[in-house]
């Protein structure tokens, strides 16, 4: 499952924050977003690049909560723990996430289907609890309705929902910018 | 090529310009499109009103307009026509057809009003729904004015006259001091006056640089609000920033965003793009010798982050662990230079306060606490949104007045402000005005504006839980009793939670409580207590009915609560098909149980019954 990472794509990303402020987490966010995750090769060219060393990066790499070290699944479920959806069930909603699932927050199916995560707040705190998939959010969600939303995403011809699709329209120029550099 | 914007009368005249060429009566559909509403289905609905003014004749009569949140949240995706104001919640596509043709012809659809519950009639104008009523939407009124993604529209409503104003007087001490005497103290949750925060940059020489940063991590969870301004109106942040730079000769500015939030840094990606297009960023700022930049920087989910040695580091590009304070960032933040932090919603205060003025700015308020503040009221109340109140204004108005009050016949416990690092009020204490010396004394904090509404059906202790989970999780480690300390509270309440609780554990959940309070070094750690005095000072009640009686009052501790069957149930089986061990049995159209040995307490049948027949006890 190890994907094959080109040098060259890395190094442009590298080139891209020389500049500006942010350093490594800008770099990392762009590997991430390249790759679907930060492969162990990407993150050496990085350091040899930037002359960081490994160790640093690694530090990074594992203090902030949006990188993994490992590929994420096809499908990537992430459910809102906020205050908000606390007190409406969100607990009930990842366990029955972990039941169906087989796996816990952070871990991948061997399939690699799915992947499940939680995040601290979205910040959709009115239609709580909420759960996306990919950029498709499921609002309201109750543990009853985890199997349906499993089910929609094991489709082939899922249809992305209005946020994801507004999402992907406003940071199309930002992904064209990172993928074509 | 000089900008277009290349000299204060060419602003001047541009912004007439764009005034004059707004036709008033011209009838306009605003929809409400920030993440949240988008997530409600808003972007069908956009698409829908297209299509439907697609032909000359309806697109003669009206317009549309795509703006950020209108702050109802609980009735998205809802529209608004100007200039009536009139509201309508909850649009479906189709009723979209029907809507712009009443629009078209100045009526009014009566039956797509919201209706008053109290009174049962239809109310059409938004300033007269009870949510909006005792509002004073200074900041989140713009919203429904302003296009986010043009900055023309932003110009058009009165958008960077402050700067101007502010560029034109050429005295900076003098905006300064009058940021002080507006007595705006910083919306983060800390409180510390903005003023006084310049006042100390303004003195300090950078040797290449000085920041100015605008602290859009909301880590609070339960807290939105500066997502909505960063979606709804980011050009009022970059002008905040501007009037701040000139106020105390900052050089760089950097907004930091949290990456939870891709629609704000997408607008905000737009906002500074056009901005620079126009000349209102980089050098020669309206072709006057003012210059300043503003990158984003990204974050990449640390709550910690928030915190502001922490967001220092993150921003150089380290792990955000935060440090010792002194030296403040003031006197060595990023890369050792003068910074100063301030959070989203202080910069959209900004010029506010140059353009109507400090004194009118301070009328609005307490005498400590000026101003609004937009809190988020989320959680188990019937009116779920953005709110913005002038300081003071008593808990119990927001909860009820504006609130509405509890969900499903509940009764509201208690709120919660400050998100993990403020505390739990409870309803006795509901006439408390709100600003930031009371909510203190209350053992809770003002915070970023996080209120989260709790009923009789959450249970306090779980909610101590939560947040204790929430900080062992986000606590950086640096400090050993705050990273052992959380650790620690957070195992005695799970005990306690899950039925092992004892007595003496309350004396020791205090005693860890108060150490973590005084030997840890970032306000993470100083405030990792609150949550869990503050439930203890108010609700010792509900803990000791956990370890004393093994009972969980609000039926939500999985270990202390049974799951059983009443005589609501029609027998239609949708229960039993959902139960993932097979717990539950009974004859079709027959009351149903629940074997006890087997459940899990998943509570997927609970939310399956359509005829709330599984109880809890």
């Amino acid at each position: 499952m190890e994907t094959q990472v080109n040098a060259e794509k890395v190094l442009d990303i590298v080139r891209k924050h020389e500049d500006g402020w942010g350093g490594m987490i800008a770099v990392l966010t762009d590997i991430q977003y390249v790759f679907g995750y930060l492969p162990e090769e990407a993150l050496r060219i990085v350091a040899s690049a930037t002359g960081t060393s490994l160790a640093d990066i690694y530090g990074v790499a594992t203090f902030y909560r949006a990188f993994s070290l490992h590929p994420r699944g096809k499908h990537h479920v992430c459910v809102c723990l906020g205050t908000a959806c606390h007190v409406r069930g969100a607990q009930m909603v990842v366990e029955e996430f972990e039941r169906q699932l087989n796996i816990r927050p952070g871990e991948t199916t061997p399939d690699g289907n799915f992947s499940l995560e939680t995040v601290n707040c979205l910040g959709a705190c009115a239609l709580g609890p909420i759960v996306t998939m990919g950029n498709a959010p499921s609002t309201k969600v109750c543990p009853s309705d985890v199997r349906r939303i499993l089910k929609a995403a094991r489709k082939p011809d899922e249809e992305a929902d209005s946020l994801g699709a507004s999402v992907a329209v406003a940071l199309g120029r930002e992904m064209e910018e990172v993928t074509t550099i | 090529m000089a900008p277009p914007l290349d000299s204060l009368e060419v602003f001047k005249t541009f912004q007439q310009r764009l005034a004059k060429g707004r036709k008033a009566d011209h009838r306009t559909i605003v929809v409400s499109a920030g993440a949240c509403g988008l997530a409600s289905g808003a972007q069908k609905l956009i698409e829908a009103l297209q299509a439907e003014m697609h032909d000359e004749d309806t697109a003669a009569q009206v317009a549309m307009r795509v703006t950020g949140c209108h702050g109802f949240c609980e009735l998205e995706p809802s529209l608004l026509v100007e200039p009536e104001g009139t509201f309508y919640p909850r649009v479906a596509v189709k009723q979209v057809g029907r809507l712009v043709k009443a629009v078209a012809c100045g009526e009014v659809v009566t039956d797509l009003l919201w209706t008053d519950p109290d009174t049962g009639k239809p109310v059409a104008r938004m300033e007269d729904l009870p949510f909006y009523r005792k509002q004073l939407r200074k900041i989140m009124g713009r919203n429904e004015k302003i296009d986010p993604v043009r900055v023309e529209s932003y110009i058009e409503n009165g958008g960077y006259a402050a700067l101007v104003k502010v560029v034109e007087k050429g005295n900076p001490d003098w905006v300064v001091e009058e940021v002080v005497r507006s007595g705006l103290r910083g919306r983060g949750g800390a409180g510390f006056p903005t003023g006084v925060k310049w006042r100390l940059l303004a003195k300090r020489p950078g040797r290449e640089h000085k920041f100015l940063v605008c602290n859009a991590d909301e880590g609070d969870p339960g807290a939105y609000m500066d997502r909505s301004i960063l979606e709804g109106n980011p050009h009022c942040i970059l002008e905040g920033m501007l009037i701040g730079a000139y106020a105390t000769g900052a050089t760089q500015g950097i907004l930091y965003i949290r990456n939870e939030y891709p629609l704000a840094i997408a607008h905000v990606r737009t906002a500074l793009e056009q901005a620079y297009e126009q000349g209102l960023l980089g050098n020669h700022i309206l072709g006057t010798e003012f210059c300043f930049d503003i990158q984003i920087v990204q974050g990449a989910g640390a709550f910690v982050c928030g915190e502001e040695t922490a967001l220092i580091r993150s921003i150089e590009g380290k792990m955000g662990e935060p440090r010792q304070r002194p030296p403040f960032p003031i006197q060595q933040g990023i890369h050792g230079e003068p910074t100063c932090i301030n959070n989203v919603e202080t910069w959209a205060n900004i010029p506010l306060i140059m353009l109507e003025g400090a004194e009118n700015y301070a009328g609005t308020g307490t005498s400590g606490s000026a101003g609004t503040k937009v809190f988020s009221l989320v959680g188990k109340i019937k009116n779920t949104g953005l709110v913005e109140v002038p300081m003071g204004i008593t808990i119990r108005e927001i909860v009820y007045d504006i609130g509405g009050g509890a969900v499903d016949g509940a009764s509201v416990k208690a709120v919660q402000t400050g998100g993990p690092s403020g505390g739990c009020i409870p309803v006795s204490r509901f006439d408390l005005p709100i600003d930031y010396d009371s909510l203190a004394k209350a053992g809770s904090i003002m915070g970023s504006g996080g209120m989260i509404v709790m009923d009789n059906h959450t249970c306090i202790v779980d909610v101590a839980k939560y947040f204790m989970g929430f900080l062992k999780d986000e606590s950086c480690g640096k400090c050993y009793t705050c990273r052992k300390g959380t650790q620690r509270m957070y195992e005695i309440l799970e005990d306690i939670t899950e039925g092992r609780g004892r007595k003496e554990q309350l004396e020791l959940l205090e005693e860890l409580a108060l150490v973590v309070k005084d030997t840890t070094m970032c306000g993470l750690g100083q405030t990792a207590a609150n949550p869990v005095l503050s439930t203890l000072r108010y609700f010792r009640e509900e803990y000791l009915e956990h370890i004393g009686n093994g009972r969980c009052p609000a039926g939500v501790c999985k270990a202390l609560i049974t799951y059983s069957i009443n005589e609501n149930c029609t027998g239609c089986g949708v229960c039993a098909s959902n139960c993932p061990t097979e717990a539950i049995a009974g004859k079709r159209k027959e009351r149903h149980s629940i074997d006890a040995s087997k459940c899990i307490k998943c509570g997927n049948c609970r939310s399956a019954c359509k005829f709330n027949a599984v109880e809890v006890v």
